[in-house]
């Protein structure tokens, strides 16, 4: 790991935000990981995203469980709120806290081995409930802490560093988030923030699940020939559905395309997400056509990026338990015990 | 790295070099052109005797004091004499200027090299037993025919040095105050060169004809006169109250050499250089209650150094700007005061700026004594003009900039009295090229081919994230030399007023340095494209992009590098058809990226560039 501090000078033609920040006041502690590890690129972007979109870094939580992948929170937006849970239990943790107070973002941010292995279950769940968050899988195919055996998303027949083949199939994570019902999946690489910083913008303005499998080749476990997590294989197999461009309140939209190579959806926030068409005509709206499209190129051996679906008019959990608007905290006693006349009222309704 | 077919006049130039132009996007840099690295070291590329800084301030933060004197001594001859005087044309080019407020205190650094460094004459060139025959005359014994000195004598040469006056040193000796250089730092100075044996000194021993000099049978002749004769200034009153009118760096010699030690209370400075503000800080401890500088430019265009504009102001000497001195008003035969007409500038079309009068009434300031110091000239009434040694239109020998010689072979020229006034460090510069010119003449070869200065580049890894030199950034302001009470110093000229680094400040501003000497090598094909230096430097100094023109690419980084000055560092193209690219503007060298690089594909290296100088010539080629 690096031993001294980043330095705090900065270019001082740096662009500034509408807050004032500029992108290194987003940044968090010196990276512990393996020097060129995909994770850090990915909380590169995490802040490049954030100061993007003008966020203050108070209104945001990050939550993860146990892993390579689950260190990232320390290593961006040092100014935000933080929650490092127990192994594979990041989303009841963020739902929970989504329930008491439903004014942050919630950042997820977790691994293949959190994520699709001991956190499965949870994975599924939070998901299916329309948890309104990003989560973000720092996808490497490999347990990175415990010297690089194959975790659950290693493709069947991807090779380990001695050359040994993985016998068993792979958890495809957008796909099953496809199944979840996730109304925003989308799937991204390390190795190109042109596409995974939209993505996270896109995802943070979305009301609803949003999930983005993000490919991270471990450098150190398994960037070698034969994997098909490595930057050469990404890069050689990538298969990008769109590009994706966000614009937000304060950007002016410019429209110069011709008809038909371009999908706009207009989230509930009025943020505009603009689909430039890559190749083949997809419809990103659609989830059964894209759990088909997914299914299709992963069997023949591509890696499809991009924003595989997304869903406009989306509902989150809050909609459905009709909550409160309001965070928890800030109830006062009155509010949370309003007294026995109403829960008589309650047990009146339910006789 | 690919090489690339170039025009010989298209490739590498000086003010880009490693730099080749080839179609419509930028060719990758090539590094093994020395100049490249060299220019990164800012410092060292705006010394012009190209004192390698970054290693010396290294040293003395190790508290090698010896060693950094000698690295020092080396190159600019004299760290003890310059490190109090020198124009220190390195600060304003250091990066550290760029990322922060103040560049890094180089100047008074080498000070600290000079005076906590241990007895070093044991480490200084010693003349060999048998001299090599060849005899070479010195005329003028300032800074640049003692460089010559210094460089020829461990080669076997006998030298001989001529100066008018009784002691050595030039205008070291005679025009900079004693409150800025102790007399006791030149005699030392001097004495290491002295020491080298060979060289024989001629002084109070003025050379009145070159003609006759070249009788004597000298091999060679150096001529390092400096720029001797002070500009006066012929406006009404002149003659009549010359009594009370001094020309600056007359009278500053004149002080110097304990002929003057009073000026009246009331004294007027006029120009705006540095030597203005030696004479007005002198003025004030000779007696000077009320002294001003006036200046006929403003105050921003003054030739004066900034800090040295700030000392005088420190003192209580006002600067008056925008003034120009109309007439000395005198009566019975006693200046009286000087008459200034008001001016203010006026630019043209083409940007020249002009100044016009204001028409307001006239400004009469009263003195006693008015200091002239608007400029120095050259003079060489000493030389024949039927030699063959030929001047051009503005009465200036014609000297090649290359090699120093005039048009007659084996006469050279150096310093002040080559292209007119500049500053010591120009003048050692030059000394060690004319002594590389001298060594090739007498050895019958052609001085126009200049020996290559000495460049190496070496990894400074010593493990995973581990490097040899210290690359955590200080942020540190810049530290202020500590001073003497001024209660003693504007009542004795020869008190010095800057007291000098203590060990402990100097470690600290030591620690400002970038260590811009410490290169970041980019191997192309070793590069996975992991974004891991594009994320981790601080400065955004890193970007990978396509390929393009210069000009349009510089607009796409992810910082502008909107600073043309500054190359960029352009690799060839990467797996992805894309480059990198970085600005070297204002890269820290903090060697994140190195260690954020898993491949090893950047690199740290330590650049080492030392100019080829006469001594340094291997034996064999003698």
């Amino acid at each position: 790991m690096t031993h001294i501090a980043k330095p705090r000078f900065r270019h001082p033609k740096l662009p500034v935000n509408a807050l004032g920040f500029t992108r290194r006041d987003y940044e968090g502690a010196v990276s512990t990981l393996c020097a060129g590890c995909g994770h850090d690129s990915i909380s590169g972007a995490i802040i490049q995203a954030c100061f993007e979109l003008d966020l203050p870094p108070h209104r945001l939580a990050k939550l993860s469980g146990i892993g390579c992948s689950s260190k990232t929170p320390t290593y961006f937006l040092g100014n935000s709120h933080g929650f490092n849970s127990v192994h594979g239990r990041m989303p009841s943790v963020l739902t929970g806290a989504n329930l008491a107070n439903r004014d942050l973002v919630y950042l997820g941010v977790s691994g293949d081995g959190d994520s699709a292995s001991i956190g499965l279950g949870q994975f599924a769940h939070c998901l299916r409930r329309g948890v309104d968050m990003v989560y973000i899988v720092e996808n490497n195919g490999v347990y990175g802490l415990t010297k690089g055996q194959f975790s659950a998303t290693a493709d069947q027949g991807a090779k380990d560093r001695r050359g040994g083949a993985n016998p068993d199939a792979a958890v495809d994570l957008p796909s099953l988030a496809l199944l979840m019902g996730a109304t925003f999946v989308a799937r991204s690489f390390s190795g190109d923030k042109a596409q995974l910083v939209p993505l996270i913008k896109a995802a943070m303005r979305h009301r609803g699940a949003a999930f983005i499998d993000c490919i991270s080749p471990c450098v150190a476990f398994n960037n070698h020939a034969g994997s098909t997590k490595s930057f050469d294989f990404v890069r050689e197999h990538n298969e990008a559905v769109n590009f994706l461009d966000v614009f937000t309140g304060r950007d002016e939209i410019t429209a110069d395309y011709e008809e038909g190579t371009v999908q706009e959806i207009v989230q509930h926030d009025g943020s505009v997400l603009r689909l430039k068409k890559l190749g083949a005509d997809y419809d990103a709206t659609d989830p059964v056509a894209a759990l088909a499209y997914l299914q299709s190129h992963q069997t023949a051996g591509e890696v499809v990026t991009g924003l595989i679906h997304v869903k406009a008019a989306a509902e989150d959990l809050h909609a459905r338990m009709e909550t409160v608007e309001a965070p928890l905290s800030s109830l006062d006693e009155a509010e949370l015990c309003p007294g026995a006349d109403a829960l008589a009222a309650i047990n009146a309704a339910l006789r | 790295m690919a090489t690339f077919d170039v025009p010989e006049d298209e490739a590498a130039s000086s003010d880009h070099p490693g730099r080749a132009i080839s179609g419509p996007g930028m060719a990758p840099t090539d590094v093994r052109d020395p100049n490249y690295f060299h220019k990164v070291v800012d410092c060292q590329w705006a010394c012009p005797a190209h004192t390698p800084v970054p290693e010396y301030i290294r040293l003395i933060a190790q508290e090698r004091y010896s060693d950094a004197y000698i690295v020092n001594w080396r190159s600019n001859v004299f760290p003890g004499i310059l490190g109090r005087t020198c124009d220190r044309p390195c600060e304003p080019a250091c990066r550290r200027g760029r990322v922060e407020a103040e560049p890094v205190a180089i100047c008074r650094l080498k000070r600290v090299a000079a005076d906590y460094k241990d007895d070093i004459e044991g480490r200084l060139p010693r003349a060999p037993e048998a001299p090599n025959g060849k005899r070479i005359a010195l005329v003028g014994a300032g800074p640049a025919s003692l460089t010559v000195a210094r460089d020829l004598a461990p080669l076997g040469y006998e030298l001989v040095l001529f100066d008018g006056e009784a002691k050595g040193g030039g205008m070291i000796r005679s025009q900079i105050p004693r409150f800025r250089l102790p007399e006791s730092v030149i005699d030392e100075e001097l004495g290491y060169i002295y020491g080298i044996g060979g060289i024989e000194t001629r002084y109070g021993e003025r050379v009145e004809s070159l003609k006759g000099l070249l009788a004597e049978g000298f091999d060679a002749v150096f001529v390092g006169t400096g720029a001797p004769r002070g500009r006066d200034l012929d406006v009404p009153g002149r003659r009549e109250a010359a009594d009370n009118i001094h020309i600056g760096i007359d009278w500053l010699a004149n002080v110097a050499f304990g002929h003057v030690d009073r000026i009246g209370e009331r004294v007027i400075v006029l120009g705006g250089g540095n030597t203005a503000m030696d004479c007005c800080r002198t003025a004030r401890r000779l007696g000077g209650k009320e002294v001003h500088v006036v200046v006929r430019s403003g105050f921003e265009e003054m030739k004066a150094s900034p800090w040295e504009k700030e000392d005088a102001m420190h003192e209580g000497i006002p600067i008056h700007n925008f003034l120009t001195p109309k007439a000395f008003t005198h009566e019975a035969g006693r200046l009286t005061g000087v008459l200034f007409e008001k001016v203010a500038p006026q630019f043209d079309d083409n940007g020249r700026r002009r100044l016009v009068p204001t028409g307001e009434p006239d400004l009469h300031m009263p003195c006693d004594d008015v200091l002239v110091a608007i400029g120095q000239e050259n003079a060489f009434p000493w030389i024949e003009r039927d030699i063959g040694l030929d001047f051009d239109e503005w009465d200036m020998p014609k000297v090649d900039s290359t090699t120093h010689q005039s048009t007659l072979p084996g006469v050279f020229f150096g310093g002040d009295a080559a292209f007119g006034p500049k500053n010591i460090i120009w003048a050692v510069a030059h000394g060690h090229e004319a002594a590389i010119s001298i060594d090739l003449h007498c050895r019958g070869e052609d001085i126009s081919q200049r020996p290559p200065p000495l460049v190496n580049l070496a990894s400074q890894k010593m493990g995973l994230h581990e490097w040899s030199y210290d690359n955590a950034i200080s942020e540190d302001q810049r530290y202020q030399v500590p001073w003497r009470d001024q209660a003693i110093t504007l009542n004795d000229v020869s008190a010095e007023v800057e007291l000098g680094f203590d060990r402990d400040l100097a470690f600290r501003e030591t620690q400002r340095c970038l260590n811009c000497d410490v290169q970041t090598v980019f191997t192309d094909s070793l590069c996975i494209e992991c974004d891991a230096c594009v994320d981790i430097c601080p400065v955004d100094c890193i970007t990978f992009t396509g390929n393009g023109p210069e000009m349009e690419l510089r607009q796409r980084l992810n910082a502008p590098a909107d600073n043309p000055e500054q190359d960029l560092y352009v690799s060839g193209e990467l797996k992805t058809g894309r480059i990198m690219v970085k600005d070297e503007d204002i890269c820290l060298h903090c060697g994140l990226c190195a260690e954020r690089c898993p491949t090893g594909a950047w690199d740290m290296q330590k650049f080492l560039l030392d100019m080829a100088h006469a001594t340094d010539q291997p034996a064999c080629r003698r």
